[in-house]
């Protein structure tokens, strides 16, 4: 199993959810995150004086998929969630351990 | 005919009222601006820094500001001996194109609201890092003596100190340019110098940083409730509606007041835009109120065209002035030393060009003089303030906010507590 996370552009969560239960992702968890990466902030002017945004916001939408289902994932939300322009964000693959599902009791890919 | 001059003396009465009610209504005019340009965590200091002043202001004149400034006795008690006979009398005497006959309790009223908003001035300047409590020591003082004294010297025409008269040499301020607006920011920059900036509003290497304020819907709504405030400021100073003249006089002063505040908005976005490559609404909104106050000390001589220009002036002044205090570390959250100060001594300057009887030299006099006196005295009591119980809160509850360091609550507390 593996646990996907990416952040992607706030506007583009309502693509990258819809990709995702067109190819049978049964949930996801959406965190509204700050940062930067190589778009970095932006500055802003206020009464003369300028400031820097340093963290722009995203959002982490985080998958667990079983292994089979990894690649189809992937390119679903790489392909929803890309502008083509530079701030669309990354995606991160980890090793999942264990899921367990509280309300019954299943564990490993049955609970996903 | 007794009845005709009994209604004349109702009729400016009334007239008196309700711009004095005008002119209290800008005190929810200053709350507003300055709430919208300090950040959230200072929003419910500022409010009751704001409500708190102008109740203080209403008391502390009210005990002995009034027989300062105009000899109407403590409690105002002088003021309410007249009864109808005598008013009537003194009426009588005036005639009905003389000067304005109208309830002395009424004119309690409209001075008592200038107070106010001498002393609503100083209050954005030194926003954000300032106690509360110092803050509203220093308003007793202020109210109920620093300004009843320049005023005796100016409106009230007394010689300043008994060594010189300021109506003799010329100086005239119709609505207060200078002795309201120049002596409230006067107080605010003496306060700003003993108080120093809000942490990383410098950096070390002499950086100018923004701190953007949280709210400019109510900057505006602020900026609009001064604008129509003014008119009763600037109106009411007339003193009279009740005769046709004065009735004309009146309404130049209103088309005038309006004009210089539109061009002074003008001037300002201009000068942004060209300077900054922005149209920063802040310093639209500032030149607007700078339109407001360069108009103050004249709003009666100048024909419509050039109250436009010295409203068009005061708004190109105020911007840099904003960049040069800026520069100068002056920390000023809302540009009230600006907009009041440096734009009140403009529009004081300006009046002999319009008005053949006021002169240069009463004019700088004047202005030396109101200038000097609340400097000096302001800064005795910032300086006593500061060496008795402090005038600034730590940084820790600066950074924390003045919200929760002075009131207790916060103005949004829905944005940071979890409740149901």
């Amino acid at each position: 199993m593996k646990l996907v996370s990416a952040v992607v552009k706030p506007f583009k969560l309502d693509d990258v959810r819809e990709a995702l239960s067109d190819i049978g992702v049964q949930g996801i968890t959406v965190t509204e995150v700050k940062g930067f990466g190589r778009q970095k902030g932006h500055t802003e002017l206020y009464r003369g004086a300028e400031y820097v945004v340093d963290f722009l916001p995203k959002v982490k939408i985080e998958v667990a998929v079983p292994d089979s289902l990894l690649d189809q994932v992937l390119e679903a939300v790489t392909k929803a969630a890309r502008t083509g322009k530079i701030g669309d964000g990354k995606v991160f693959v980890t090793n999942l351990e264990q899921v367990i599902r509280i309300r019954t009791g299943e564990i490993g890919e049955n609970a996903i | 005919m007794e009845q005709i001059f009994e209604l004349q003396y109702a009729l400016d009465t009334f007239y008196f009222l309700v711009c004095g009610a005008l002119v209290m209504w800008m005190a929810a005019g200053f709350a507003m601006l300055e709430a919208g340009l300090v950040r959230s965590k200072n929003t419910t200091e500022i409010l009751t820094k704001n409500v708190a002043l102008f109740a203080i202001s209403c008391t502390m004149f009210m005990i002995c500001g009034y027989q300062i400034m105009y000899e109407g006795g403590w409690f105002v008690s002088e003021a309410l001996k007249g009864d109808t006979a005598s008013a009537l009398a003194a009426k009588l005497e005036a005639g009905f194109d003389g000067d304005a006959v109208y309830s002395k309790a009424s004119d309690f009223f409209f001075q008592v609201v200038f107070v106010a908003t001498a002393m609503s001035i100083v209050s954005g300047a030194v926003a954000e890092r300032m106690k509360l409590w110092a803050f509203l020591a220093f308003a007793v003082v202020m109210t109920g003596f620093i300004y009843p004294m320049e005023g005796s010297w100016t409106w009230n025409g007394q010689p300043v100190f008994g060594l010189f008269s300021l109506g003799d040499a010329g100086f005239a301020d119709f609505a207060g340019s200078g002795i309201v607006h120049l002596a409230g920011a006067t107080a605010a920059l003496s306060g700003v110098l003993f108080l120093g900036p809000r942490k990383g509003k410098y950096g070390v290497n002499g950086e100018r940083r923004a701190i953007p304020g949280a709210n400019l819907p109510l900057a505006t709504l602020g900026t609009f409730i001064l604008w129509m405030g003014w008119f009763g400021f600037n109106g009411g100073s007339v003193l009279k509606t009740s005769d046709m003249s004065s009735a004309n006089s009146v309404a130049l002063v209103f088309l005038n007041t309006n004009a210089a505040a539109a061009a002074g908005a003008l001037g300002a976005l201009a000068v942004a835009r060209i300077r900054f490559g922005k149209s920063d609404l802040t310093m639209l909104l500032n030149g607007a109120l700078a339109g407001l106050v360069a108009i103050t000390a004249g709003p009666d001589t100048p024909t419509p065209l050039q109250a436009s220009l010295i409203g068009l002036a005061g708004g190109i002044i105020v911007v840099f002035s904003i960049l040069g205090l800026d520069a100068l570390r002056i920390d000023d959250p809302v540009g009230a030393i600006s907009v009041h100060g440096v734009v009140g001594l403009f529009g004081l300057l300006v009046v002999p060009l319009t008005n053949p009887e006021v002169k240069m030299t009463g004019q700088l006099l004047g202005a030396v003089t109101i200038f000097g006196w609340v400097f000096v005295t302001s800064g005795i009591v910032w300086f006593a303030l500061k060496k008795t119980m402090g005038i600034r809160v730590s940084e820790e509850e600066e950074y924390a906010g003045m919200d929760v360091f002075d009131c207790g609550m916060e103005a949004y507390p829905e944005f940071t507590r979890q409740g149901s």
